[in-house]
């Protein structure tokens, strides 16, 4: 697809540099020539320097013959204004980054009659994010598919964990569950797992399960931690807004520490439920006298990387049990904070341009194949891919067992009039059906690519 | 320094130089001449030889601007190395530094001879010889990636450091889809050129040979008075085609694509425009009395500016007889070169315009010292940044010029031959002036001479940069 992306910042990096891999013609637009430059030269994109608001650069960049255009720079109505030149002047499609809480109400009308596709808001992606993992506390990532239906949750094997040195087919059995393990890391391997795998420590894991199912499995393993009833956030953004707000209507207990105190007055103004404190984040005795040692979950929100790190190494320190969540915006540091354990890393830039990426595969993905959307995992190294079943094939009224799938491919889940059924040997996939397949092989595009 | 990376894109280059060899095979098949052999067993050896290098992957595949560079220019001097073999072989041209000289000249598309007869050639070879002109023209490694996916980031290193002009800028999103964009307006130009030359009177195989050259502005002919020896109309023809390959291939783009506005934004090609009327009207009446009309005078003219400033190097006329103020201009030219995003070599005209106005803010600075004046082009402001590489280019440029010159000057030939040489091979002409005019050719300068001046078509080719990057240090650590 011929692709305009304005707006040259980490979101639009993110996004420019994952499409033009993926095969899709991408031109950039931003004012600052430095920004353009450092991306044109590094992937196969064209660069334009200019605003992204004027039609003629606009025109420039191919406009009129294109299939998207993302406006991502950090003005929330540069971007709808953006969105709006070039919807008029005869782009397809359209995406804005609309982040300011006071247009939230205003999606849906600027959506529907002012042709907007897609509002992409990096912190709602980041809170929403952050919330499900504290639902979660044993993952350290959390992966949904099917329009949120299904998750794909991670865990690391412990030393002592009951799993670790056992063979996959045995533990069924043994521990008594029913949970479908699709990808396992091992250091720089990503493996699709066969009956004879063998399960060893410092394995990172991803299975598919319902919330029942997989509660009941981290229990087995000793991991369960159960969902976080309490929550310290240090850092007052826009992120911690729509976490507290999301975490609050569940019934968790939220505690806001900020420095600024213009921040304090605003976040209590809005959110009375929440206990807001008006101090450093970094203070040792202050972060004590409100009880970090007892919260079930720490997470931090401010704007500085290395704060962040520095105080989720103390938390993990003062509360060896706490769900720690740290946000980090460099992906400079990912393999030094890999190694620190210090729980979920959150990165909202990266989460903004994956929903931006999907977006674009599943409309690329409607063009054509019977492919329903496409998601990247384990850093880009597996797929899972939602299948529709729409005709008969060898696949379809036949049990799994008897059908003989190509290495490195597995079939994780089946949705069947809606219902969600983790797959057995005994299953089978009926016309109709959404089905999602986990592989490490690339370049599927029909459901039957999976039989071998 | 990714070493093992090179390694493979110049392996995949034989490959493809193997398959440039089947070209004259098919000649030789159609003519009965023995010579076919001789490029079929270098066909398949390169072939061979490349697919081997090939087969082992590359163990990483990081590649940045360093190995952009490296990778382009010892691509062009491995493809000179393999290409000379064949004249060698068929004993064509026996010394294999004559050889070397006369491919290197090819495929930079200088059209520099060492041949004292080119007619006495055969076919097949002669068909090589200008074949080298119109793969050189457009590039070779832009030839490559429009065909095989070259994935990521090679492209663009690639892509900068073989094409021409100070700011490479695609005409389309990915770097494959403009090198198939840039080669479909080449091949189309060539195919309309083949069949206007088959109307001005020649046979298919010269029409084809001298539309290679005429193309890739190389300036390679299969006769000894070049095209002095065909038709007025095939001349009047050349000239045309020479001055449309002087221009930015963009320009073709945007008409293709009915931008007729943007084409006016242009600078550059208005600059040229007036640069080659002005001189051939001068030329015209400065050079009258050489010849009985005013239109021949003008006709010569005409071609002779065209084929200097297109750095094609055609001659109908020898211009070593004209008055010294056209010479003069014709020596200048040389200098100037076509536009950027063409075929031909020299500064190129947008440099030339960028110094004369950094030239002119330094004048504006002394006399308002506090002054703050952005340098205009093309409706834009420059960035200081294209100001300072152009400035360099400039004196890379000069610094390249001086030491050829001196080391040229050891075989103790006239002023004018020594200048006029080093010019000719550094802007990709051609013929230049006295013993190396249009007239003479290469051949009586000594092995060392003609190793520099082949160092120098390949610097004037690849615009400086890559070939002096060969021999800094730093290129070749490994980290």
């Amino acid at each position: 697809m011929k692709i305009i992306i304005v707006g040259c910042g980490n979101v639009g990096s993110t996004i420019a540099k994952q499409l033009s891999q993926e095969g899709h013609d991408i031109t950039i637009v931003d004012k600052d020539e430095k920004s353009v430059r450092s991306i044109s030269d590094n992937w196969d994109v064209m660069g334009i320097v200019g605003s992204g608001a004027s039609l003629s650069i606009l025109r420039d960049a191919g406009v009129t013959e294109a299939d998207m255009l993302i406006a991502v720079t950090d003005s929330d109505e540069r971007n709808l204004f953006c969105c709006l030149m070039a919807k008029k002047a005869g782009a397809r499609h359209t995406i804005a980054r609309v982040r300011n809480p006071e247009f939230k109400e205003d999606i849906s009308f600027i959506k529907e009659d002012l042709g907007l596709s897609m509002a992409v808001n990096p912190e709602q992606g980041a809170a929403d994010e952050i919330a499900r993992l504290l639902k979660f506390p044993s993952a350290i990532e959390i992966d949904s598919f099917a329009r949120g239906r299904v998750d794909l949750l991670k865990f690391e094997v412990t030393k002592d964990s009951p799993i670790n040195g056992m063979v996959l087919k045995d533990m069924h059995k043994t521990l008594n569950t029913n949970v479908l393990i699709c990808i396992v890391e091992r250091e720089n391997e990503t493996i699709i797992p066969t009956g004879d795998f063998v399960m060893k420590e410092g394995d990172r894991i991803s299975f598919v399960a319902s919330t029942k199912r997989a509660t009941q499995f981290f229990k087995a393993i000793n991991l369960n931690q159960g969902k976080a009833r309490s929550c310290m956030i240090v850092g007052g953004g826009e992120t911690t807004y729509y976490l507290a707000k999301q975490l609050i209507s569940t019934g968790v207990e939220v505690k806001i520490v900020d420095k600024v105190k213009a921040k304090c007055d605003e976040l209590a103004a809005k959110l009375p439920e929440a206990v807001i404190i008006n101090g450093d984040g970094q203070d040792k005795n202050l972060l004590s006298e409100e009880g970090i040692e007892r919260t079930q979950s720490f997470v931090t929100l401010t704007n500085h990387d290395e704060i962040n790190v520095m105080m989720s190494i103390y938390a993990k320190k003062a509360n060896p049990k706490v769900k720690l969540i740290t946000k980090v915006h460099r992906s400079t540091y990912d393999d030094i904070i890999d190694d620190m354990n210090i729980g979920s890393i959150i990165n909202p830039k990266l989460i903004a341009g994956e929903s931006v990426v999907q977006y674009v595969r599943a409309l690329q993905n409607s063009m054509g194949s019977n492919m329903e959307s496409l998601y990247k995992l384990c850093s880009g190294k597996a797929e899972a891919i939602e299948f529709k079943v729409k005709e008969s094939s060898k696949l379809t009224g036949v049990p799994l067992k008897d059908i003989k799938l190509k290495p490195n491919v597995i079939i994780c889940c089946i949705i069947h009039n809606g219902a969600i059924e983790t797959p057995g040997g005994l299953s089978t996939i009926s016309l109709g059906d959404t089905v999602i397949v986990v592989t490490t092989n690339t370049g599927f595009d029909d459901i039957t690519d999976i039989l071998d | 320094m990714n070493r093992s990376i090179i390694r493979f894109i110049l392996c995949r280059v034989m490959q493809f130089e193997g398959a440039f060899f089947l070209l004259p095979c098919i000649v030789a098949i159609i003519y009965h001449e023995e010579q076919g052999v001789v490029f079929a067993f270098s066909a398949a050896a390169a072939f061979a030889l490349g697919t081997l290098g090939c087969m082992f992957k590359p163990k990483s595949t990081v590649f940045y601007a360093r190995e952009g560079f490296v990778t382009v220019s010892l691509s062009w001097i491995l493809l000179s190395l393999i290409g000379a073999i064949p004249f060698v072989a068929t004993g064509e041209i026996p010394n294999y530094i004559d050889a070397l000289f006369e491919t290197v000249s090819g495929f930079t598309t200088t059209g520099a001879s060492v041949l004292t007869d080119v007619e006495a050639m055969s076919k097949t070879t002669m068909f090589w010889r200008c074949f080298t002109n119109w793969i050189g023209g457009m590039g070779v490694l832009v030839f490559i990636m429009s065909i095989l996916p070259l994935s990521g980031s090679y492209n663009m290193n690639l892509m900068k450091a073989e094409s021409t002009g100070a700011e490479v800028g695609k005409i389309v999103p990915r770097v494959k889809d403009t090198a198939k964009v840039l080669y479909g307006i080449y091949i189309g130009l060539s195919v309309v050129l083949v069949i206007l030359f088959l109307f001005s009177g020649m046979n298919l195989y010269e029409a084809l040979i001298i539309t290679f050259s005429n193309m890739g502005t190389g300036g390679f002919a299969n006769l000894n008075a070049s095209l002095g020896g065909y038709s007025h109309s095939a001349q009047v023809i050349a000239t045309i085609f020479m001055l449309l390959c002087a221009v930015n291939f963009n320009v073709y783009y945007l008409i293709i694509t009915k931008r007729f506005k943007d084409i006016h934004k242009l600078e550059e090609v208005r600059w040229y425009l007036i640069i080659v009327a002005v001189s051939i009207t001068i030329i015209t009446f400065n050079a009258r009395s050489s010849f009985e009309t005013l239109y021949d005078s003008f006709h010569h003219s005409a071609f002779q500016v065209a084929s200097i400033i297109s750095t094609t190097g055609f001659a109908t006329a020898d211009f070593n007889t004209w008055p010294m103020l056209s010479k003069a201009i014709l020596l200048m030219l040389m200098l100037v070169g076509g536009c950027a995003g063409s075929t031909c070599g020299g500064i190129k005209v947008s440099r030339l315009l960028l110094s004369l106005r950094t030239l002119k803010r330094e004048l504006n600075h002394i006399t308002h010292p506090r002054s703050v004046k952005k340098i205009q082009y093309g409706g834009n402001a420059v960035t200081e940044e294209t100001v300072k590489s152009v400035g360099s280019f400039m004196i890379a440029y000069i610094f390249v010029f001086v030491v050829s010159n001196l080391v040229v000057a050891i075989d103790n030939f006239d002023f004018q031959t020594t200048f006029s040489a080093v010019l000719a091979c550094l802007g990709n002409i051609g013929p230049g002036l006295g013993i190396v005019g249009p007239t003479g050719n290469y051949s009586t300068l000594s092995a060392f001479s003609k190793l520099i001046l082949s160092f120098d078509m390949l610097a004037g080719r690849l615009e400086i940069f890559p070939m002096l990057v060969l021999f800094y240090t730093g290129t070749w650590k490994r980290n």
